[in-house]
């Protein structure tokens, strides 16, 4: 497994938002998260890249305990996130942003492949390349979000919310471009609250309520089970 | 009001003011640096400078030029110029770095409310000042002269020294190198990332920590060469030198924009210049009334300052 996460709880406060969750993430797989706000998503996602510490549980990346690591040291490893709200630079370029990403890189070559291949996903940005992020749409704010994650050359690729804002027809293309990314060799985990999405692109899937995971399975599994159909797909 | 006496003396009025300026904008830059990335007002930085400005007789001493050492030759002034100006960066920005790693790291894990870094903030600053207080037994200290002032050109019927022009062109000079620094290399972009969003800037695989030591470093430094400047221009230190400077010298950054590089240098030359104005213009003793009079006034109509906040969380 390349991501193993072991009865992990996280506290807020006094509040507690994770109820030791397990959840395993293996090489080459697309695996969702799904559940509504507030379920502990975002948290979880958070946990993992390491901008909050649990209170107790376990992470394994790669079979290193990562549990208490500094957030900048688990990019070395190879984790990349988009975070939720995208959280682009927004006095930087484009390209500045895109630069950010590969903060921790030394390798020229490789990274100039990579600002190609972001490009190639992205020929939105390629076009944009001198703009200033904050006066960007949403849309392309979320693309610039993902490419950024990319240039890190990450070996899991962690999305959070990337549907969040954009219009039916980009979240078509977004999700398009993470299968993409994902046949290129990249392991994703997926936060969404467009679970139909979600579930339709990912090869397993985890729900997740109130802080704990009460269902997990393959992509297709869940597209047909009957509580996630109610509670997540709004089909009756 | 001694409105000819002002009108007379405008130009050198504004020379000299542009000189003091100068100083408050290096120091400023050390306010504005810390307020871009971590919302954080440094009371302790009027210190950091205030140890610079001992540096420097201590180091001169040191290699032999005290109080009336008289250095001859141009070669001789600027290896001293250099030795004051490593010594005096040096000192402050190990201040500065200390205060850093003693007063608001510890704090910084347990996310508290940013009145508890201004406590300590406060802290660290009547400790520093206290403890080279007791030190030096209160006494001041003076310098060695580095230059004799001395007539470079004239500007409508104004006498420029050689002094004012040193310390006008040493300041911008050390601007310009930040500004590049922080514009130009990959830590610089480092601290922008930080400053703009400082969880993204950690995804990116930004060590916050180390970038915000790099801060207060830069400040330091920024402080020593003022302090130099401050040396030079003045000769003579007390171990409160640095409480009116430091908070003309904010108040300079807080007009220019906090947070903004470069309005830390127009907002510490337009202090300089306008209390000068005043001084002339009112009296002499009425020369920081005027500069907080200023400071109230621009606020109040541009509440980020002259150019706004713009290393930190301004949006494009």
């Amino acid at each position: 497994m390349l991501l193993e996460i072991e009865n992990l709880s996280l506290h807020y406060g006094r509040i507690q938002a994770l109820h030791g969750i397990s959840i395993e993430v293996g090489e080459g797989e697309i695996v969702a998260l799904i559940g509504a706000n507030g379920a502990g998503k975002s948290t979880t996602m958070r946990a993992i890249s390491g901008l909050r510490m649990p209170s107790s549980g376990k992470i394994r990346f790669a079979g290193h305990d990562i549990t208490r690591e500094r957030a900048d040291r688990r990019v070395v490893r190879g984790i990349s996130q988009s975070p939720e709200g995208r959280g682009i630079f927004p006095g930087m370029t484009v390209l500045e942003n895109l630069d950010m990403g590969c903060y921790t890189r030394k390798d020229r070559a490789g990274i100039k492949e990579d600002l190609e291949r972001v490009f190639g996903l992205f020929p939105r940005l390629s076009e944009r390349r001198k703009q200033v992020g904050g006066t960007m749409s949403g849309g392309e704010q979320q693309m610039l979000a993902i490419g950024r994650a990319l240039m890190a050359r990450p070996k899991l690729l962690l999305l959070d919310e990337p549907s969040m804002g954009l219009a039916p027809l980009l979240i078509q293309q977004i999700f398009t471009i993470i299968e993409e990314i994902n046949q290129q060799g990249t392991t994703i985990l997926l936060v969404e609250q467009n679970a139909q999405q979600a579930l339709s692109r990912a090869h397993r899937a985890y729900v997740l309520e109130t802080g704990q995971i009460v269902k997990t399975g393959t992509g297709a599994e869940l597209l047909v089970d009957p509580k996630v159909k109610d509670a997540y797909l709004g089909v009756a | 009001m001694q409105f000819e006496y002002w009108l007379d003396n405008f130009w050198s009025l504004t020379v000299g003011g542009l000189t003091q300026g100068a100083i408050y904008a290096l120091v400023a830059l050390g306010y504005t640096l810390v307020y871009g990335v971590l919302r954080l007002i440094n009371f302790a930085h009027s210190e950091v400078f205030m140890i610079g400005t001992f540096a420097v007789p201590i180091a001169w001493t040191a290699i032999g030029y005290g109080r009336d050492a008289h250095p001859s030759g141009l070669g001789s002034v600027v290896l001293l110029f250099a030795v004051g100006l490593i010594a005096a960066a040096l000192a402050s920005a190990a201040t500065a770095m200390l205060v850093e790693r003693v007063a608001y790291r510890p704090l910084r894990p347990k996310n508290p409310p940013s009145l508890i870094f201004l406590i300590t903030a406060i802290g660290a600053s009547v400790v520093l000042s206290e403890a080279v207080g007791l030190l030096v037994k209160r006494k001041p200290m003076g310098a060695m002269t580095l230059i004799q002032p001395k007539e470079v050109f004239t500007i409508f019927g104004t006498s420029v020294d050689n002094v004012q022009l040193l310390v006008v062109g040493a300041a911008i000079g050390m601007m310009l190198l930040l500004d590049q620094f922080i514009n130009r290399t990959r830590a610089g972009r480092g601290v922008r990332a930080v400053a703009q969003n400082p969880d993204a800037a950690a995804l990116m695989g930004v060590n916050r920590d180390r970038i915000i030591l790099m801060i207060f470093m830069l400040g330091g430094i920024m402080a020593g060469g003022a302090a130099l400047l401050y040396m030079i221009k003045v000769g003579s230190t007390k171990y409160d030198a640095g409480f009116l400077l430091g908070v003309k010298a904010f108040a300079a950054a807080v007009l220019g924009g906090i947070g903004n590089l470069r309005g830390a240098l127009l907002g510490g030359l337009l202090l300089g210049v306008v209390e000068n104005w005043g001084a002339g213009l009112i009296g002499d003793k009425w020369i920081d009334a005027t500069a907080f009079v200023v400071l109230v006034v621009i606020l109040m109509f541009r509440p980020t300052g002259l150019l706004g906040e713009s290393l930190g969380r301004a949006r494009a």
